[in-house]
């Protein structure tokens, strides 16, 4: 049997926040929590940076955008010439709209695919779904789980910790993959 | 407050200023999943079979028979005629797409102004921007006649190496009603994932417990998880917002380029805009005020959501009374015997004046009522008000596509249109289509966005610091 870290259930947003900087003292790195809506807060306690999922959203939107211009220009000005009212073969302003309109669409699928590639989703199974009370997650607890692969993990010491941080029901969540 | 090292309290404001909660009768984080999960999870009430047979069946058999009909029969079992040639298929077109922007106004703008009593509403609001999309999107695709060749509105060469000419608005409106549809229907699944993660915790079936396992991505709520979300969800409340403004103008576009007396204005594509979000607040009335109670959500999507939406449906009537004014003021100011003659005639001519009537009648007449407080706190009231303004849209619709082409500069040209049959049969497959769909959306998802919901509630609040004794220092 695998360990794949110690969980650890509290009650309330504040507690959770409370117990994540302690924990988050204690010197470990490889833990997460886990919560049924985003805490405020919480990202600075985890130290995380800007998301990429942005650039991947300006990524999705500016090849979109240029791809369009790119297309109209082959396609009214290079492949198949159309005048249209004596105006330029090629002008910015002509393709400003449709380009305009596929840089939303792009950097809104840019923004998903962020989204899901950055957090690893989807995911179908994951050693904490195994663990009963994780159900509540989605509900009104929260959890701090603390990695088994964290370099300061020991299961005695990491329970105590939680424990002294107010964690309830502390139980070891097994990874059998 | 020991952390702030001041003994300075702060007091609690006068109640008058004091915000409502925005959920009545809070109990706790876990009994609000329990109401919001509750329907979705309970067996299926008769009301709802009541609604969803009639709906199924205009969907499955109504629309296709007609769609079958046309499709192989030609436009000409509608009642477009020369000089008529866009009649229901476009005033419904416009209809539905209108509608769709109320929704992604809710849904995105007031996201990004952080009005917290949108997440009560919020999902309700994007299920039927994504729904009307659909069905606005069929329009067009029917409507050009030869629905095989539906291929040649997108940039694919043809046969005869023909590229589409992407100087014209019909060519935007290709991709602005496909933009939509995408962008529409990512932000509302994004929206809707950590609550399809929340129903596969609660489920109880195999077949649930698969279905939302699968949907929800396997989702599990953990802080990186919630950080890459929120700035997801952030990224296309901004791109979902821009659309509100693009597609409806684009539609505009159509029109206004369009060298006919009554459509070439340089305000149609603000006009739509507005007209577009007014129609959408009237169906959000409608599908809301009876989902609220039928769902036993009055606490979640409470009164005071109502009127506020009722506010906004009111601002966007003041909106369209402007535009309406500023047109006929146009119309006449320009000077241009075939304007006046084409807006004399949507409130005097023959056949069709009373369109005109009805369009101002309603939608800058009855919307009014909603100044009073007591005709907004009446919810019968306001579900007719907004099924009243969804029907003096559509008559809007129709003055401006009908009521322009059927005099135009040719009195020898021109004609009369009524439609068929097969127009109104189209026309309530569509709306079959849409309630089907919302219906089994409203009975099987999360109708109200529940971590949402629960992020806004007072203990939520992470630096809240609970009242009970033992509070963590």
């Amino acid at each position: 049997m695998k360990i794949y870290g110690l969980i650890a259930e509290f009650n309330s947003a504040a507690a959770l926040l409370d117990a994540a900087k302690k924990v988050r003292d204690a010197g470990y790195r490889k833990w997460d929590v886990f919560t049924p809506f985003p805490i405020h807060g919480m990202e600075k306690v985890m130290g995380y940076k800007n998301s990429l999922v942005g650039w991947f959203a300006f990524a999705g939107g500016a090849f979109m955008f240029l791809n369009v211009v790119g297309l109209i220009w082959f396609a009214n000005a290079f492949d198949y010439p159309l005048i249209v009212g004596g105006k330029p073969m090629f002008s910015a302003p002509m393709t400003f709209v449709p380009a305009y309109i596929m840089l939303i669409m792009g950097g809104a699928i840019g923004a998903l695919v962020g989204m899901f590639a950055t957090n690893q989703l989807p995911r179908w199974h994951h050693p904490l779904f195994k663990n009963p009370r994780f159900s509540l997650a989605t509900r009104d607890k929260f959890f701090i789980v603390i990695g088994a692969n964290d370099p300061k993990f020991s299961e005695m010491e990491t329970r105590k910790l939680l424990e002294e941080i107010g964690g309830a029901q502390i139980e070891i969540v097994e990874d059998n993959d | 407050m020991p952390e702030t090292g001041t003994n300075l309290e702060v007091l609690a404001p006068p109640a008058e200023l004091r915000r409502a909660p925005v959920v009545e009768n809070y109990r706790g984080l876990g009994a609000l999943t329990d109401k919001l999960a509750a329907f979705a999870e309970g067996k299926i009430p008769r009301w709802w079979l009541i609604a969803f047979i009639p709906s199924a069946f205009c969907a499955a058999v109504v629309l296709p028979t007609m769609l079958i009909y046309q499709i192989s029969t030609g436009v000409g079992v509608w009642g477009n005629r020369a000089p008529v040639m866009w009649g229901w298929d476009i005033v419904n077109f416009i209809w539905w797409i209108g509608i769709a922007h109320a929704g992604t106004l809710i849904s995105a703008m007031l996201f990004l102004t952080r009005q917290h009593w949108r997440t009560t509403i919020g999902r309700a609001a994007e299920a039927m921007t994504v729904f009307s999309v659909m069905m606005a999107g069929l329009y067009p695709g029917i409507h050009v006649g030869r629905a095989w060749f539906d291929w040649f509105m997108f940039p694919i060469p043809n046969q005869n190496g023909l590229w589409p000419q992407f100087r014209s608005p019909l060519m935007w409106d290709v991709f602005a009603v496909n933009t939509y549809l995408v962008v529409s229907t990512l932000f509302w699944y994004m929206g809707m994932i950590p609550d399809l993660a929340a129903l596969r915790d609660r489920a109880k079936s195999r077949p649930a417990k698969f279905a939302y396992g699968i949907f929800s991505m396997g989702w599990t709520g953990s802080a990186w998880q919630w950080h890459n979300y929120e700035k997801a969800y952030v990224v296309l409340a901004g791109l979902a917002t821009l659309l509100v403004f693009t597609v409806s103008s684009i539609v505009g576009l159509d029109f206004c380029t369009s060298m006919l007396a009554g459509w070439h204005a340089t305000i149609f594509p603000l006009y739509f805009v507005v007209g577009a979000v007014y129609c959408g607040f009237g169906m959000v009335l409608v599908l809301l005020i009876p989902l609220r109670k039928l769902c036993h959500l009055e606490e979640i999507i409470t009164q005071r959501h109502i009127d506020r939406v009722c506010k906004l449906t009111l601002l966007s009537s003041l909106a369209i009374a402007y535009i309406y004014l500023m047109e006929y003021f146009i119309a006449w100011y320009s000077g241009d015997t075939y304007e006046r003659w084409v807006f004399g005639h949507r409130l005097f001519g023959h056949t069709y004046w009373y369109g005109g009537w009805i369009m101002l009648l309603i939608n800058v007449g009855l919307a009014q009522l909603l100044w009073l407080k007591r005709a907004r706190q009446n919810l019968k009231l306001v579900f007719f008000i907004g099924l009243c303004i969804n029907v003096g849209m559509w008559f809007e619709r129709f003055v401006i596509v009908v009521g322009s082409l059927y005099q135009d500069f040719l009195p020898s040209s021109w004609g009369i249109y009524f439609p068929t049959w097969v127009d109104i049969g189209t026309y309530i497959g569509t709306l079959g289509v849409f309630f089907t769909m919302y219906l089994l959306f409203v009975k099987f998802l999360p109708m109200v966005a529940i971590s949402e919901v629960k992020g806004v509630m007072p203990d939520a609040d992470p630096h809240r610091k609970p009242k009970a004794k033992g509070a963590a220092k």
